[in-house]
């Protein structure tokens, strides 16, 4: 029956007190942060002066058109590889999975830095690239996830009825597809709009968007009204990112209860080879950055691996190359920890309201994404002005990175384990309750039990993206707890060629770390889920 | 005893069931029967206690369940699509119960339960692995397993293809006599409801319209529309005196029917073709069609334009002039004034 409701209600209290921990979390290291740092912009007056300087404006324009540039590349390139992955039974595609994965969760300087050993001179296109290789895989696995749900009945009945390849592709299987391509574009377009590494690396100081000009204002010219405008700006402009990105994933998880259960990939034929190709040529573009940089890191021997053990030329560092990997993982791991935790009692808290029928569900969902979407610089900021009043000063304490890094994994553990949980036939939990198992018990018996393996998931993509995690970090991370991208940004800022080699050095260390634990993650995937 | 009283539960502003009265004895097969959407599912969902009741009580022996949550009212349920947990194999679905229950004894139970459902020795096997059969078979096993007081299944067999479907309805009906089981069964199909059940309630648009054994219900449906939905096609004023029953078609022998004026529901087998291919009205063969166990014919009446379906046990010619006769095994008497207002 479609009506199904929920009748064995987790308690309301019970909610209600496992929501408070991830609410609160957000309220204390987000919100109030956030906010202080908007109210000292307003305070200091001339945020209008902000908005009214054409050279803001320009600004804007230029983080727009950068973002829509490189989300429109990540789908013309992501296309082809979700056909690959979703409608072609080929060898290797276990592989394709992972590399382009790899761009995804590498960290943000590394990314940029493999573009500004590949194109020397930077510039837009430089920029646009680096930022759509980000999303390819985003896209990718976001329409590939629709599409092999999709049935592929319509497209055969469309080329019975006489329609060519092209055009049953944009008469049917583009509109069917238009949900998750439209959803999957929301979320480039808002990584695009804030990305602060890649801008930072390869812009200089003469491309500069909403997320690098806070960085500037703040950090250097302590223009905190100016910073604080500009904040405003972006928190505009993402809320109708994830809101639009929130009714179109409505639409799509609509789409989904339709799914024919029937395997949709077979081997491609005709002209459908030509886009496999296309997808081929998509992916091995994307390992060219990446393997540009591992190359360089060998271009003299093993001197830049050697020079992690010291502290760079002239004392670039203040601990060494190894110190700082050691400080990376142990940062992520307690990252991870915190995030998995926050992210599973949040999807915990959502998967139930939506089970109850309780209507505005996807503000909530939007709330906890916003994290995503801010710029990090102005969290970061917000700590070191508002965590004194908490007990036992935060601000000069190591903890302030994993913490905020968590900020940025626990939406993402939350887009894995949602879906997961919300897959989870509502009549399963009900078989469970009446053979005797009372609400949490049915939590422990059938949840928890299906959604294990994505929690596995989710721990490790969580890992990856706080390993690689730059923006806050750079700016809360004490000289001595530096992490790796936070080291390799400081070594690449530098002069010295042993610098840059220790820089690339680090670089393949963090690409192998990913890679390896994005491999493990392919291995117990769930084919549900978003990333 | 499981009795419901003046039930109702809304959807929105809709009453998908709308004061319901209905009791199940202990030992008792009742079946819940009734068109898609006529609230049936919805009605077991709140005995079992899914479903939120806007009035009305349901109560087992004199315990009000009201506040009863769902798993502790001792009620096994089957869905149609089984529902087994993916993550356990055969036995951990069929032993949930028991450690729910904390009973012990539970592997002896288990394969107490499968060879009773004729899956001896699947223990260890995958659920997703299981045909439509064999899983819903686990899932029945599952739900007896803990001794539940009343076994509510929810179209437990319409996942399934016909053939597979009548074996194990005949399989159902001698298992629940086995266990003794208390069980309310809903179904959209006819032939299921008199295969498992004693008793027979009809539910129309929210309603129960008609209570009764089996047999009273397929012979002597309340009104047409309860009618058309056990198969009654034409429908035909009729007198019956000492048991014999005449209309425009003829007459026929029905010692059951209640004497005086009744309108005659004609189910496809309720006309047949005369053993000598005269007497009986007559008219023009349009179309013989086999069907699994007999052949469906259409005839156009002499005089009238009337269209009527019959049976036979060979196919015919279409075209050919046929003489039909009336076979007590197909009709159904309605009141005449239950005709009305349909």
């Amino acid at each position: 029956m479609a009506r199904d409701r929920a009748g064995l209600r987790t308690s309301p209290r019970g909610l209600a007190l496992i929501a408070l921990v991830p609410l609160g979390f957000l309220a204390v290291f987000f919100v109030w942060p956030v906010v202080a740092i908007l109210r000292l912009g307003l305070r200091e007056g001339g945020v209008l002066d902000t908005l009214a300087s054409p050279d803001v404006w320009q600004l804007v324009g230029f983080t727009v058109a950068q973002a829509a540039g490189a989300t429109a590349v990540s789908i013309v390139a992501g296309l082809p590889v979700a056909f690959l992955l979703a409608r072609t039974r080929l060898p290797g595609l276990g592989l394709v999975r992972v590399i382009i994965l790899v761009p995804f969760v590498l960290p943000s300087v590394v990314v940029g830095l493999a573009f500004r050993a590949l194109l020397p001179d930077g510039g837009v296109w430089a920029i646009i690239l680096a930022n759509a290789s980000f999303n390819v895989a985003v896209v990718a696995r976001t329409v590939a996830g629709l599409w092999t749900h999709l049935d592929r009945r319509a497209e055969d009945a469309a080329r019975a009825l006489g329609a060519s390849r092209p055009r049953t592709f944009t008469g049917v299987t583009l509109p069917a597809l238009a949900p998750a391509i439209g959803s999957a574009a929301a979320v480039v377009f808002l990584f695009c709009a804030t990305s602060f590494g890649v801008v930072l690396i390869l812009g200089g100081a003469r491309l500069k968007t909403l997320e690098t000009e806070i960085y500037l204002r703040t950090v250097e010219l302590l223009d905190l009204s100016g910073a604080a405008a500009l904040s405003l700006l972006q928190l505009g402009a993402v809320v109708a990112a994830l809101s639009i990105g929130a009714v179109m994933r409505r639409r799509r998880e609509t789409a989904l209860r339709l799914r024919g259960q029937a395997e949709s990939a077979r081997r491609p034929a005709g002209g459908e080879w030509w886009v496999v190709a296309a997808a081929f040529a998509v992916v091995v573009a994307l390992l060219v950055p990446v393997a540009t940089l591992v190359a360089r890191s060998f271009q003299s021997g093993l001197d830049g691996y050697r020079a992690l053990t010291g502290i760079g030329y002239e004392g670039s560092l203040d601990i060494s190359g190894f110190d700082a990997a050691r400080n990376s993982l142990a940062a992520a791991t307690d990252a991870t920890l915190i995030a998995v935790t926050l992210g599973t009692m949040a999807s915990v808290v959502l998967v139930s309201l939506a089970r109850n029928r309780v209507r505005y569900v996807e503000v909530v969902d939007t709330a906890f994404m916003l994290p995503l979407g801010v710029s990090a610089v102005t969290v970061g900021f917000g700590y070191l002005i508002t965590l004194d009043l908490l007990p036992g000063d935060l601000r000069t304490s190591a903890a302030l990175v994993p913490l905020a890094q968590a900020l940025v994994v626990t939406p993402l553990v939350i887009r894995i384990m949602l879906p997961v949980l919300r897959s989870i036939d509502e009549r399963l939990r009900q078989a469970a309750a009446t053979l005797g198992a009372g609400p949490w018990r049915v939590w422990r018996e059938v949840d928890v039990p299906m959604a294990g393996r994505s929690l596995g998931t989710a721990a490790a993509f969580g890992f990856v993206v706080a390993l690689g995690e730059f923006g806050a970090t750079s700016f809360l991370a004490r000289p001595d707890t530096a992490t790796l991208p936070v080291a390799i940004a400081r070594l690449v800022s530098r002069p010295g060629e042993l610098n840059n080699e220790m820089a690339y050095a680090a670089c393949t260390l963090l690409i192998v770390v990913t890679v390896a634990v994005v491999a493990v993650v392919e291995r117990v995937r769930v084919p549900v889920g978003e990333f | 005893m499981l009795a419901v009283e003046g039930l109702t539960v809304h959807y929105g502003a809709l009453a998908a069931v709308d004061d319901v009265d209905v009791t199940v004895a202990d030992g008792e097969v009742l079946a819940l029967l009734g068109p898609s959407g006529c609230g049936k599912s919805t009605l077991l969902r709140a005995v079992a206690g899914l479903e939120p009741a806007a009035g009305g009580t349901i109560r087992w022996d004199d315990t009000d369940l009201a506040d009863v949550p769902v798993h502790r009212r001792g009620f096994g349920l089957v869905f149609q699509d089984g529902q087994l947990f993916p993550h356990r194999d055969v036995a951990g679905n069929v032993a949930f119960g028991l450690r729910m229950k904390r009973m012990t004894g539970r592997a002896e139970r288990v394969a107490e339960l499968l060879e009773l459902v004729g899956l001896a020795g699947y223990e260890r096997r995958k659920v997703t692995e299981l045909s439509g059969g064999e899983a819903q078979r686990v899932a029945l096993a599952r739900a007896l397993a803990p001794r539940p007081r009343l076994l509510l299944l929810d179209e437990p067999l319409s996942a399934l293809d016909r053939a597979l479907r009548e074996q194990l309805a005949m399989d159902l009906a001698g298992l629940l006599r086995v266990a003794g089981a208390t069980a309310l069964v809903v179904t959209h199909d006819h032939d299921e409801a008199f295969t498992l059940a004693d008793r027979v309630a009809v539910m129309r648009k929210g309603r129960i319209v008609q209570t009764g054994p089996p047999e009273e219900v397929w012979r002597r449906p309340e009104g047409e529309a309860t009618a058309r939905f056990l198969g009654c096609g034409l429908f035909l004023p009729a007198t019956v005196t000492d048991g014999t029953a005449t209309c425009e078609l003829g007459s026929v022998d029905l010692p059951w029917a209640p004497a005086g004026e009744v309108t005659l529901g004609l189910r496809p087998n309720a006309l047949r073709l005369t053993e000598n291919g005269e007497g009986g009205p007559a008219g023009k063969l349009l179309r013989s069609v086999h069907r699994r166990d007999h052949v469906r014919l259409q005839v156009r009446l002499d005089g009238s334009d009337q269209v009527v379906d019959a049976v036979a046990a060979i196919a015919e010619t279409p075209g050919d002039r046929v003489h039909l006769r009336l076979d007590p095994d197909g009709l159904a008497v309605l009141r005449r004034d239950a005709r009305q207002g349909e």
